[in-house]
C-alpha cells in the first residue's frame, strides 16, 4: 500500500480532525450569522435549534407595496449550497412575480443560483422584486398585464390586495402589518 | 462444476509481471515480490460504492486484477432499463437489489474473491465501518452521495493514526464525458473542494414553465414543480414511484397538447424529474477502468498514481486531460483552520470569545460558535443572539464535552474555524 502518511507529515498546513458538523450546515451558520439585513426585513425561526428552517418578513419601506408585511418561508436541504433554498411565500399576493401557490419568480432561486451566491443575497434579491414589481417575467399574468397597461390601476389593486379584497374573484390576504 | 477457490498456475502471469520487479518510474517505497502479491490477494481490503452502470464495470476490474476482498453498497433495485450496460444483471433479476445480485455474480464468475454486499444507503454505516477498509471507490450518480462519503472520509483522518487515512477514488461519467479523481484525504484536493465546478443541474426560468413553455421539458417541469405541489399539497412527490410519473406525465401531456408541444413521453417525463443523463456504456468502461487501475496503483505503489484529476469529454472527437486540482484554504470539508484549545474549566462562553478575538495567529472578530448539535452563541440574526444570550455566561464545560468540538464562523475567516476543546 503507498504511503500516504509520510507525503502528510510533510505538508505543513495539514488539518487536524475537524468536526463533524456538515458542511452545509456550517454554511448555513456562515450564512446566517453574517447577515446584513436593512430594517425592513427580519428572519423568524420557529424553532431556533432548526437553522434551515425559517421565515423572512419583507416590510417595504418604500414603492408600491410600502405598509405590507410580506412572509416567505425558507426551507433548505443537506445539499446546500450546491442547490439553492427553496423559498415561498406563505400568502396569497398580488404581485406579478408570485403566483396565488406562493411559488417566487426569481432568477437566482431557480436559473441562475450558484453556490457562491448566499442567503444574503436571496432576501435581497425578494425585497427587489417588491421595490420593482416585474412585468416581463410574469407568474400571476393579470398583475402583470395591468402592470404595463395601466400602472395607476395596478397601483389601486395592489393597495386593495394588501388590504384583503376581492380582486377578479381571487381573495388576497391582508398583509397590513 | 463447482467454481475453484484455489488459484491455478499463470493465474496472475500478467500482473505479476508488473508486482514481480521495480521498473525505472515505480514509486521508491514498492518492494516487488510476494509481499506485495500477498497484501492485494490477502489482506487489501476495498469497498466500491454504487453497483450501477460504474459499479459493474469496477466489480469486475477489481476481481480480475487480483482484488479478493471486495465490499460493495447499493441501495438501488434492478430496473429493466439497466440491462442494456450493467452486465451483471440479467432480466431474471430485475426487482432485485444491486449489490446482492453483483456480489453473486462476480463470486461465481471470478474464483477465489469474497465480494461482501449491503443493500442500503452510505449514511446507514459508521466510522468503525469505513474505517475497516484501505481504500474506497466510487461509481456514483449523485452530488449528495458524494459530498458525505467525501465529508466522511476527511473526519475520519485521525493524526495519532496513518491507517485512518483511506484514499477515495472518485468516477464519473455524463454521456460522453467522463472523469476520474484520487482524494487523499486532507492530504490532496478533496471533493467538497471543486464543488464549484460542477455543472448547474438543469433549471428552467420558473415564469417560462408558467406562461409560455417552448419545450416539452418546460411541461415537465410545470407538471413537476408548479401542479405537484398545487393539486397535492404537502404530499411528497416519490420520483421512484411509477404512479407519480404517470399522474405527470399525463399532466405534461395535456399541457404540450394546449400548447402545440410535441415530444412529451412516460420516460422523458422521468428523465427529467429524476435529472437522468443518457449514461454510455463504453463511456463507464473507461472511466471504471481508469478508477481500477488506479486502485491497483496505490494498493500496490507499482507505478505512479494520478496527480489528481483526469477528465474525458467524448463529444467533440477526443480530448482528455490530466491536472492536478488544488486543495482550497477555504473549503469547508478540509480547509480551514483547526486549533487545540485548553481553557479552564471555569472559563465562560464570553471568555472563550475574547481569548479568541485577542488571538493574534487567528485574527476573528465577531465570532460565531457551535457545536455539532447546538448553537452556542449566534452574532446574528436577532432572534438567534437573543436566544443564544444567556449561554454567554454560563462555563463551556457545561455546553461542550472535553476534547469536544466547537465550529466557529465570522466574516474574517475564509469558512471556520474547528476548535478543539481541552479543559484544564
Amino acid at each position: 500500500m503507498l504511503k500516504i502518511w509520510s507525503m502528510k507529515k510533510n505538508e505543513d498546513a495539514v488539518a487536524k480532525k475537524k468536526p463533524k458538523t456538515s458542511a452545509a450546515q456550517i454554511r448555513v451558520q456562515k450564512d446566517l450569522t453574517e447577515l446584513d439585513l436593512p430594517d425592513t426585513m427580519k428572519t423568524h425561526f420557529p424553532d431556533p435549534n432548526d437553522l434551515l428552517n425559517f421565515t423572512l418578513t419583507i416590510t417595504p419601506d418604500d414603492g408600491m407595496y410600502k405598509g405590507g408585511s410580506f412572509v416567505f418561508s425558507f426551507a433548505i436541504n443537506t445539499n446546500y449550497p450546491h442547490e439553492p433554498p427553496k423559498v415561498k411565500c406563505t400568502q396569497t399576493i398580488y404581485h406579478p412575480n408570485v403566483d396565488l401557490e406562493g411559488n417566487v419568480c426569481l432568477n437566482i432561486l431557480r436559473e441562475d443560483w450558484k453556490p457562491v451566491l448566499n442567503l444574503n443575497s436571496v432576501m435581497v434579491g425578494l425585497q427587489y422584486l417588491f421595490l420593482e414589481p416585474n412585468a416581463d417575467d410574469p407568474l400571476n399574468k393579470d398583475a402583470a398585464q395591468e402592470l404595463i397597461k395601466n400602472r395607476e390601476h395596478f397601483l389601486s389593486n395592489v393597495k386593495q390586495s394588501m388590504r384583503g379584497y376581492n380582486i377578479k374573484g381571487v381573495q388576497y390576504q391582508n398583509v397590513m402589518g | 462444476m463447482p467454481a475453484t477457490t484455489q488459484d491455478w498456475d499463470e493465474r496472475y502471469y500478467h500482473v505479476d509481471q508488473i508486482l514481480e520487479k521495480p521498473g525505472p518510474r515505480t514509486d521508491p517505497g514498492f518492494l516487488a515480490g510476494d509481499e506485495v502479491k500477498e497484501f492485494l490477494r490477502e489482506k487489501c481490503k476495498i469497498l466500491v460504492i454504487g453497483a450501477g452502470g460504474l459499479g459493474c464495470e469496477i466489480l469486475a476490474n477489481l476481481a480480475l486484477t487480483g482484488f479478493k476482498d471486495i465490499h460493495v453498497i447499493d441501495m438501488d433495485t434492478i430496473d429493466i432499463s439497466n440491462l442494456n450496460r450493467q452486465f451483471l444483471f440479467r432480466p431474471k433479476d430485475v426487482g432485485n437489489p444491486k449489490a446482492i445480485v453483483a456480489a453473486e455474480f462476480i463470486m461465481n464468475r471470478v474464483p477465489g474473491v469474497t465480494v461482501t454486499p449491503y443493500y442500503g444507503k452510505i449514511q446507514d454505516k459508521d466510522d468503525d465501518y469505513y474505517m475497516q477498509f484501505n481504500l474506497v471507490i466510487c461509481g456514483l450518480d449523485s452530488v449528495e452521495a458524494r459530498r458525505w462519503i467525501n465529508a466522511t472520509l476527511v473526519n475520519m483522518v485521525d493524526p495519532e493514526n496513518p491507517e485512518s487515512l483511506k484514499p477515495l477514488i472518485d468516477g464519473g461519467t455524463e454521456g460522453f464525458k467522463g472523469q476520474a479523481r484520487v482524494i487523499l484525504p486532507t492530504v490532496s484536493s478533496c471533493y467538497e473542494c471543486s464543488l464549484d465546478m460542477l455543472n448547474k443541474p438543469t433549471a428552467f426560468p420558473i415564469c417560462t414553465i408558467a406562461n409560455t413553455p417552448r419545450l416539452p421539458e418546460h411541461c415537465i417541469e410545470w407538471a413537476s414543480v408548479l401542479e405537484w405541489p398545487r393539486v397535492h399539497g404537502d404530499k411528497k412527490m416519490d420520483t421512484d414511484d411509477p404512479e407519480h410519473i404517470s399522474w405527470l406525465y399525463n399532466q405534461a401531456a395535456a399541457r404540450a397538447k394546449d400548447f402545440k408541444i410535441e415530444g412529451v413521453t412516460w420516460s422523458l417525463t422521468q428523465g427529467v424529474v429524476k435529472n437522468i443523463i443518457p449514461a454510455i456504456a463504453s463511456t463507464n468502461a473507461i472511466i471504471a477502468a481508469s478508477c481500477c487501475n488506479e486502485a491497483f496503483k496505490i494498493a500496490t505503489s507499482s507505478a505512479a498514481y494520478l496527480n489528481n484529476y483526469f477528465m474525458l469529454i467524448g463529444t467533440d472527437g477526443v480530448y482528455s486531460y490530466t491536472f492536478e486540482h488544488e486543495k482550497r484554504d477555504d473549503c469547508p470539508v478540509c480547509g480551514g483552520e483547526a486549533l487545540d484549545m485548553s481553557i479552564s474549566s471555569e472559563t465562560t462562553v464570553e471568555q472563550l470569545i475574547e481569548l479568541l478575538i485577542e488571538k493574534q495567529d487567528i485574527q476573528i472578530k465577531k465570532p460565531s460558535l457551535s457545536t455539532p448539535t447546538a448553537q452556542i452563541y449566534f452574532q446574528a440574526p436577532p432572534q438567534l443572539e437573543a436566544a443564544t444570550r444567556p449561554n454567554l455566561t454560563k462555563k463551556v464545560s457545561e455546553l461542550v464535552p472535553a476534547d469536544g468540538e466547537i465550529t466557529v464562523t465570522s466574516t474574517s475567516l475564509p469558512f471556520s474555524l474547528s476548535l478543539r476543546i481541552s479543559y484544564t
